[in-house]
């Protein structure tokens, strides 16, 4: 069943005309050929569809498009600026935090949420346990970093350098404190 | 994936209208299971009603000091609010260990409670399941085991609920308030998911069109000294082996235990409250030996399978290192116990 729904897509509004059973990562694929988030395993276990979805990290794998219509989506397509890389997307080359990509663009998305996340004082289930109602921006450790960004699989191995390219970026950000 | 037509509601009771005059008809929240079981073939309802967007997002102060929450409040933002985090930890912690970051910004609370097992078999259509298909027989049984219950499982189904947020609204007395044909009902979360017995495609005690619209946690003061810990085989984004939310209500000596609240996870069909532990711990010193005695008294009826039974001794485990975790000025030597 055909239905005709809004999204603004990485700064551009589009129109697009779904099955209701279509999912936001099929809509931007198949519909809109915006390919950067990828289709690992369709089933919300390996985080590679991550985009930022109303200004938060989503996965796009196990959503309806139809009922995220009038969504704002950021994918790692639309994170830079006139031709400059994201500050994320510039710390995962110089860490050469990638062997073959295709989890990539869900990790950098992922890690530009975990950025915003800790910015807002959002704990993670490592996080100790502070002051009550204790809501400081919380400070992005290697452990804290593994926890957070837990959800993007990597089959190549490549924690060991993205780990560290989160961290360069929180610090950067001033989120590393 | 069978097609379905989609309706988006603007009110609670015309959604529950809705679905309860058809048959084949479900509610959509996030979609973050049900989604994953359209494309399994799970399930196949030919309507879904989004409820997503009904006002239903608010954390709000109740008149006995506890907390009110929407049904469509997200679990990032529960886990984050900072009266959960301030006066229920154990529930903020439950809700950390529970999916992604990415995830947990989709799911919500009337979601998270809904959600459904995932043995494998179940999640495999191409084997027999009792929970999936009534009446096929159970793979499990006779299968892997290793993630299914010990406790309160039937010969038609040994599967676990995968919550972790259930177990930490079990252990605070939480209410789920719903909305169907007849009008509201309030139903305490430890009577609102079933065990299996013969029906074990029945999860909850919820009937077809009934809306979950709250969840209602009691104003609980002693519930600061809460925690949450979850066993599994990879240290994050994973289901639970064994999982134990405690509060714990301490004499003024700092270690007698004047009361206790335990739930367990990843053990049984439903989020487990453990009264008999409770029960054990109640007027003794919360020693590791007491804790381990108060474990043995919960799972004295378990009934492991071939690839489970490391689970009576992971409670045991985990209970006592929770107390530990909450008792942290406990006179040095306190903690020490028989193995």
């Amino acid at each position: 069943m055909e239905t005709e729904i809004k999204l603004r897509v990485d700064g551009q509004e589009r129109e697009v005309t779904v099955d209701t059973r279509t999912t936001v990562l099929d809509a931007l694929r198949e519909r809109l050929g915006i390919t950067s988030p990828k289709k690992g395993c369709d089933h919300g276990q390996c985080g590679s569809c991550t985009v930022l979805l109303d200004g938060r990290r989503a996965t796009t794998c196990l959503a309806l498009a139809v009922a995220h219509d009038g969504a704002e989506i950021v994918t790692a397509e639309g994170l830079g600026t006139d031709g400059e890389l994201h500050p994320v997307q510039q710390a995962f080359v110089d860490h050469d935090a990638l062997q073959c990509g295709y989890c990539t663009p869900g990790q950098v998305c992922s890690a530009v949420g975990v950025l915003r996340e800790a910015a807002q004082g959002w704990p993670s289930v490592v996080t100790e346990v502070g002051a009550e109602g204790d809501i400081a921006p919380a400070r992005l450790d290697h452990e804290e970093i593994a926890e957070r960004m837990s959800g993007n699989l990597c089959r190549c191995g490549a924690y060991v350098n993205i780990v560290p390219a989160v961290a360069a970026a929180a610090e950067a950000e001033g989120a590393g404190r | 994936m069978k097609p379905f037509r989609y309706e988006r509601a603007t009110d609670a009771e015309h959604a529950v209208a809705t679905v309860a005059a058809h048959p084949g008809a479900a509610f959509l929240g996030a979609g973050t299971n049900l989604v994953d079981h359209l494309k399994l073939g799970i399930t196949a309802p030919d309507l879904l009603v989004d409820v997503s967007r009904l006002p239903l997002d608010e954390v709000a102060e109740t008149a006995d000091g506890g907390l009110r929450v929407g049904a469509n409040v997200r679990n990032a933002d529960l886990a984050a609010h900072p009266a959960v985090r301030a006066r229920y930890p154990v529930l903020s912690q439950a809700l950390l260990s529970g999916a992604s970051g990415q995830l947990r910004n989709l799911a919500t609370t009337g979601g998270n409670l809904l959600q459904r097992t995932r043995c494998a078999y179940f999640q495999d259509p191409s084997t027999p399941c009792n929970k999936r298909d009534p009446g096929t027989g159970c793979a499990a049984l006779e299968g892997w085991t290793r993630y299914h219950a010990i406790l309160g499982a039937s010969s038609h189904c040994v599967a676990v609920h995968p919550s972790d947020m259930a177990v930490a609204m079990a252990a605070l007395d939480a209410v789920v308030v719903t909305l169907g044909p007849d009008g509201e009902r309030r139903i305490p979360v430890t009577d609102f998911h079933r065990l299996p017995g013969d029906a074990p495609h029945r999860d909850t005690v919820l009937r077809h069109g009934e809306l979950i619209t709250a969840v209602e946690l009691p104003g609980l003061p002693w519930a600061t000294r809460s925690r949450y810990r979850k066993v599994r085989d990879r240290a994050s984004y994973a289901f639970a082996l064994v999982s134990v939310a405690v509060a714990l209500d301490l004499e003024d000596d700092g270690r007698t235990v004047r009361e206790a609240r335990i739930a367990l996870g990843g053990i049984a069909h439903k989020p487990w409250r453990a009264e008999r532990a409770e029960q054990a711990l109640r007027g003794l010193p919360a020693t590791e030996e007491n804790c381990r005695t108060a474990a043995d008294a919960e799972t004295a009826d378990a009934h492991p399978l071939r690839d489970n039974a490391f689970k009576i001794p992971l409670v045991r485990n985990t209970l006592a290192a929770v107390v530990r975790d909450l008792v942290p000025e406990t006179p040095s030597g306190s903690l020490e116990g028989a193995r």
